[in-house]
């Protein structure tokens, strides 16, 4: 008898162990402490653990109908302020809004796995630019095509946004995505220091010129040596290291187009010739001599480190996406914020005599996601977003927006110190690699320059050389190239 | 009468036995359903799909995605001499934390067979790094290494060396991370080994006049050698393995150790070559268990 209760006790606990497990494993991942130890090892990264607890993940209130939708995107200042526009959405129609956000370092993965599973997690994704390729072809983004033109979008959005964040193939005219955040590379440098009386003097007699915003990057480099004191721990520059993700490649990328060369023609693929041509090889060794001013540590530096040097006193100058400027812009969290000044990436004559000027483009666009139930509301987002006046909401609240009308507005160009300097910008950006096998692309480029870069082991072109057989053999295998 | 008794007693009692048999079955039966479906079933899997070019990241379909490769996986990886040059340094990485491990390990465990005061409270403390997430142990490194006003650097007065992400230390910084936390495992095993060595082996010593070095090499030594052989074969495994402690320090890229274990999560689960990295998986795999095999022949011997 004890037995017999004994086995039905036995098969009740075993059938509800394994139907609990079943359901903790359908379980959608948000970035909980959980989530942190899945397949997902992503999160074990150096902001792993600041990110598993500070994942934002507030909600506009919802009316009592009680529907909202999530989007998802980097845990970054725009974010907040996008939740913060999404409040104004809420309140005309009463669908409450969450977004969701994710540290940089495993943004792209996260939701690249998350697609994997067909989950519906979230309704919208604001997803890197260079990714719209793997998630077009991958079918986890809608295509907007239709939707785009029926509402206008490709006309009211500029058209380098259109292509850059929306478009793939590049040229093809099919739309997965509405463009969010433009971005590209941008300057901040402490005015105090450069307007300098003393600093003026031994500049113009150690270099022959008058200190002032570099007209090119051979100036960028020698203010960088000027202000190189590391016995006074202060430092000449300061620029991305690290490794990681993009952002070496970004800035790489970014020095080769200045000096004339590029990472390959996108559209016959081929990479052999252009991305280890000599100006190509000239704009890395740039790379190289610019790090070499940089603060200790440097090697893994992104975004945080770039403006924590900047903020802490350590640099006259640095480069960061634009979307990371207005914290050097905010008293709150930076001292110098009155004394600083912005511009865009310098232009650079060539030896070819040709002067060229471009800036890594960085930015996102909204998908809806494929497997999203609630595809009506998301798409009801997207038409309030793209409103002349949410645009200049969200311009003013510190996005950058890609509105035609909005970037020439005075209203814009006014509102931050830095949005004069974006606005040049935004006609100069240029872009990665948008194919599916980008991840590929960014991790062998890193892999080949960053020893070259960081520590100076080899030459510019035997790191050029490799990066071009590595990249021209990822192109075969895809089928791009015979 | 007393007959029949007999045997409807038996039978009850074997009635017992089985119902006893079943309850434990049913015990253990989640756990078997677990194994299969988190660990046999996708071992199989991946098997299958490291003959081909599966990405995960694109739809499954069968003859497109995956499609059968052969052994040219396997091939490719075995010509990489980028994957030479990670089996190199994982195996460098292995060689210096495990040896490190056994030897402080060991060393603890002698020193802490000595009575002192306070005793039970050093071994608690000496116990605590190993019962931490090894993702905050990489984590707390990496500040400790901070060249600018990391703890490491300026208690050992070595300047601004860049432990984290300089090519020519971040293997040796990982290791020294790994130490300190798995130290206490091998600690804790020869420390049982060294409790159960009977004391008359060491009196007969002392009554023959035994040095200390011939009472170590001929008493202790080879009593605890069976289990410091199992601290070797666990921590080799892990070591082999190591992702979340280097990951915590160095991240991830060309500033990362050259470790496997990085390279197979690169290929997996960031460019998504599923196939491939189902394959350097495997070839890991069958390295870890020929060693492990090498080890447990040499367990055996010393059980003897």
């Amino acid at each position: 008898m004890k037995s017999k209760w004994m086995l039905i006790a036995a098969m009740i606990l075993a059938v509800a162990m394994v139907v609990s497990l079943g359901l903790v494993g359908c379980k959608t991942t948000t970035t909980t402490t959980a989530a942190a130890e899945t397949t997902a090892a992503a999160e074990t990264t150096t902001t792993a653990a600041a990110g598993t607890t500070a994942a934002a993940e507030t909600t506009t209130t919802a009316a009592a109908g009680g529907q909202s939708i999530k989007i998802v995107w980097a845990q970054w200042a725009p974010a907040d302020y996008l939740q913060k526009l999404s409040e104004d959405f809420t309140k005309k129609t009463g669908i409450g809004v969450t977004v969701e956000q994710i540290p940089w370092e495993t943004f792209v993965q996260k939701y690249n796995t998350e697609m994997i599973a067909k989950s519906d997690a979230w309704d919208i994704i604001i997803g890197d630019s260079q990714d719209i390729g793997t998630m077009a072809t991958g079918g986890h983004y809608v295509d907007l095509t239709q939707w785009i033109k029926d509402h206008g979008v490709d006309k009211s959005m500029t058209a380098a946004s259109m292509t850059a964040y929306a478009e793939y193939p590049k040229g093809s005219g099919k739309y997965y995505a509405v463009p969010v955040e433009g971005d590209a590379l941008g300057w901040a440098y402490r005015k105090d220091l450069f307007e300098d009386p003393k600093n003026q003097e031994a500049f113009k007699k150690q270099f022959g010129y008058d200190l002032g915003v570099p007209t090119d990057w051979i100036q960028l480099l020698d203010i960088a040596k000027f202000f190189h004191k590391p016995d006074k721990d202060f430092y000449g520059i300061s620029i991305y290291g690290d490794n990681g993700y993009d952002s070496m490649a970004m800035f790489l990328e970014n020095e080769m187009w200045e000096f004339g060369g590029d990472i390959g023609n996108q559209s016959t693929y081929q990479v052999e010739g252009i991305l280890n041509s000599p100006q190509s090889i000239e704009g890395t060794e740039n790379y190289r001599a610019l790090f070499q001013y940089t603060p200790p540590a440097f090697n893994d530096a992104f975004y945080v480190k770039a403006n924590d040097a900047f903020t802490g006193g350590k640099v006259p100058m640095t480069c960061n996406y634009f979307a990371f400027l207005p914290a050097l812009a905010n008293e709150a969290t930076s001292p110098y914020a009155k004394n600083t000044g912005y511009f865009a990436c310098p232009p650079h004559k060539a030896k070819d005599g040709k002067t060229y000027q471009a800036s890594a483009l960085g930015g996102q666009g909204a998908s809806v996601v494929t497997y999203s139930k609630k595809q009506d509301l998301a798409l009801k987002w997207l038409e309030w977003f793209i409103q002349p006046d949410t645009q200049m909401a969200w311009a003013k609240l510190g996005g950058y927006s890609c509105n035609v009308d909005v970037l020439k507005s005075d209203e814009f160009l006014n509102a931050t110190p830095y949005n004069k300097a974006f606005a040049v910008t935004l006609n100069i950006m240029k872009d990665f690699w948008s194919v599916p096998q980008y991840a590929d692309l960014l991790k062998t480029m890193s892999a080949d320059f960053g020893p070259y870069i960081i520590n100076g082991q080899g030459t510019a072109k035997e790191a050029a050389d490799k990066c071009a057989a590595d990249w021209t053999q990822i192109f075969k295998d895809a089928g791009y190239l015979k | 009468m007393a007959r029949r008794s007999n045997e409807n007693s038996s039978t009850l009692i074997q009635y017992r036995a089985l119902q006893d048999q079943a309850i434990l079955r049913m015990f253990i039966l989640p756990t078997i359903i677990l194994l299969i479906v988190i660990n046999i079933f996708p071992l199989f899997y991946s098997l299958i799909l490291s003959f081909s070019n599966f990405t995960a990241k694109f739809p499954l379909v069968w003859g497109k995605n995956p499609r059968f490769l052969g052994i040219e996986n396997y091939i490719r990886l075995v010509n990489d001499p980028d994957i030479w040059h990670r089996f190199i340094t994982t195996a460098k990485y292995v060689v210096l934390s495990v040896g490190g491990e056994m030897i402080l390990g060991f060393a603890f465990a002698l020193l802490l067979q000595i009575k002192f005061k306070g005793r039970e409270v050093i071994t608690t403390l000496l116990v605590l790094p190993m019962t931490m997430s090894p993702v905050i142990v990489g984590l707390m490194w990496k500040l400790f290494y901070d060249p600018n006003w990391g703890m490491f650097n300026y208690l050992l007065g070595l300047g601004k060396i860049d432990w984290a992400t300089d090519l020519k230390y971040n293997l040796y910084a990982s290791a020294i991370a790994d130490i300190w936390m798995w130290t206490p495992f091998v600690m804790l095993l020869a420390l049982a080994g060294l409790g159960a060595v009977p004391q008359y082996l060491y009196e007969a010593a002392e009554v023959d006049r035994a040095s200390w070095w011939y009472k170590f090499s001929r008493i202790t030594l080879p009593m605890v050698w069976p289990l410091l052989l199992i601290a070797l074969i666990f921590r080799t495994m892990e070591a082999f393995k190591v992702f979340d402690v280097t990951m915590g320090i160095s991240g991830r890229g060309a500033s990362a150790p050259a470790l496997l274990s990085i390279s197979l999560y690169d290929t997996a689960f960031v460019t998504w070559k599923t196939g491939i990295g189902s394959a350097l998986g495997y070839i890991v795999l069958i390295i870890i268990i020929a060693i492990t095999n090498i080890f447990v022949k040499y367990l055996n011997k010393a059980k003897q």
